[in-house]
């Protein structure tokens, strides 16, 4: 995982790879504030690492991202690809070797529904209410989410880097997981 | 009737590239190969071990070829996996050293600039499908801190406080270095030296790749220090007794 103050990258898939791109995205992002007086948006970041990848689309990169981080509304944001760039923006995303145990996870608890973006949605739960996601409940999301994959899938470490970026600043915190 | 490029008939193929025309041969194996390299942090420094034998197949072919090199004034490398590939890194690194030593500026190579520069050859080489067939543990002292960091042909690189290459990942890093090191206590110098000979006599029982003439490298804030040739004391007594092998 690496990141800036506003924007976090998190990839699976070949490490070697994920060096790479993270080095090269690294320096377009330095020449980026060189050339402009600013920082990369979270947005712009985006579209760049969409046409990186694309710019190998005939030897890929072997890598899993999501993107996240705030748009220019302050919003959070939340991009995810393919290995050879397809993306998208979304709320929530699993990615790596338990994505396909996980994203049921988040349907069912994190749902967030197109028409009313800043609401969880309880996919296949009835008499569901619509409340807004506290960052609370976030972390607990994604701490019971890694919890699953520990449980189940073998290339899940020991620990997970979980990263909150908010308006006033990145947090970071590291959860342990089942040591077996 | 050809109509241009749209043309319905098929075109005729490129030649195919024959063996011994067209076609490259790249590392597939390797040949004189090296096995295990350890490596450990302790207080004020980190210590990094490999024998001294270069194999072939399962031939004790070069007993004294040195898997070890020193980079500047406080990094040593070594390797293990393809001598020959070894050797092609070995001088690399030497040319960087000589053109970083031509600018006279007081700067010294540090270990991370030398391990993400391995990280980035070996990454290029396999990305040209032809790699440089090794596994590589970079140990020094960058800005007054131990650093050890591992590199292998797939360009796969982290940083750990106990690393080890080859065999030793099996059979040195989880049962012996680890256990020491994820107690949390910083050890001295001389008791990372004296485990990773115990780690290499283990090896020397178990690793039918290895051999029991090995090289210790130290580096501290006083600089590099890669030890002669030495052996440890070894007893095959017990050796009769083990059952399930034969």
């Amino acid at each position: 995982m690496s990141s800036t103050d506003k924007t976090v990258l998190a990839s699976a898939g070949f490490h070697g790879d994920v060096l790479t791109l993270v080095k090269r995205i690294g320096v377009r992002m330095q020449n980026y504030e060189y050339q402009h007086r600013k920082p990369m948006s979270t947005p712009a970041c985006a579209q760049m690492l969409a046409t990186m990848l694309y710019g190998k689309r005939f030897f890929p990169y072997y890598t899993y991202n999501i993107l996240a981080g705030l748009d220019a509304d302050g919003k959070g944001c939340v991009f995810s690809y393919d290995p050879v760039g397809s993306y998208e923006r979304e709320h929530y995303r699993a990615a790596g070797t338990a994505s396909a145990l996980l994203q049921p996870f988040l349907d069912n608890q994190a749902r967030a529904l197109a028409r009313i973006p800043d609401y969880i949605g309880r996919k296949n739960q009835q008499g569901v209410v619509f409340e807004p996601i506290s960052k609370e409940r976030a972390m607990t999301i994604i701490k019971d989410v890694f919890t699953s994959a520990a449980e189940r899938d073998i290339y899940t470490g020991d620990a997970v880097d979980i990263r909150i970026v908010t308006k006033d600043g990145l947090e970071e915190h590291r959860f342990p997981l089942r040591c077996d | 009737m050809s109509t241009g490029w749209m043309s319905q008939t098929a075109q005729p193929r490129a030649p195919q590239p024959q063996a011994g025309e067209d076609a490259r041969t790249r590392t597939m194996r390797p040949i004189v190969t090296g096995t295990s390299v350890l490596g450990i942090k302790f207080d004020g420094g980190v210590a990094i071990a490999a024998d001294t034998l270069g194999s072939y197949g399962s031939l004790a072919r070069f007993r004294e070829i040195s898997r070890m090199c020193k980079v500047g004034n406080q990094t040593v490398v070594g390797g293990g996996g393809d001598v020959a590939d070894f050797h092609m890194i070995r001088d690399l690194l030497n040319t960087l050293e000589i053109e970083n030593r031509e600018y006279e500026d007081e700067h010294d190579i540090k270990p991370q600039a030398v391990h993400t520069y391995l990280t980035r050859v070996l990454y290029n080489r396999r990305s040209q499908m032809n790699p440089l067939w090794n596994t590589v543990l970079v140990a020094g002292m960058q800005d007054g801190e131990p650093y050890l960091g591992y590199t292998d042909k797939l360009g796969v690189a982290y940083q750990e406080s106990t690393l080890a290459c080859g065999y030793g990942a099996y059979i040195a890093l989880g049962p012996l270095l680890r256990e020491v090191a994820d107690k949390g206590e910083p050890i001295t110098k001389d008791a990372a030296v004296a485990l990773l000979q115990k780690c290499l006599k283990v090896l020397w029982y178990r690793d039918a790749r290895s051999l029991n003439r090995f090289e210790i490298a130290t580096v501290t804030a006083e600089g590099v220090d890669i030890s002669a040739p030495q052996s440890s004391e070894s007893d095959w007594g017990i050796a009769s007794m083990v059952r399930g092998y034969e």
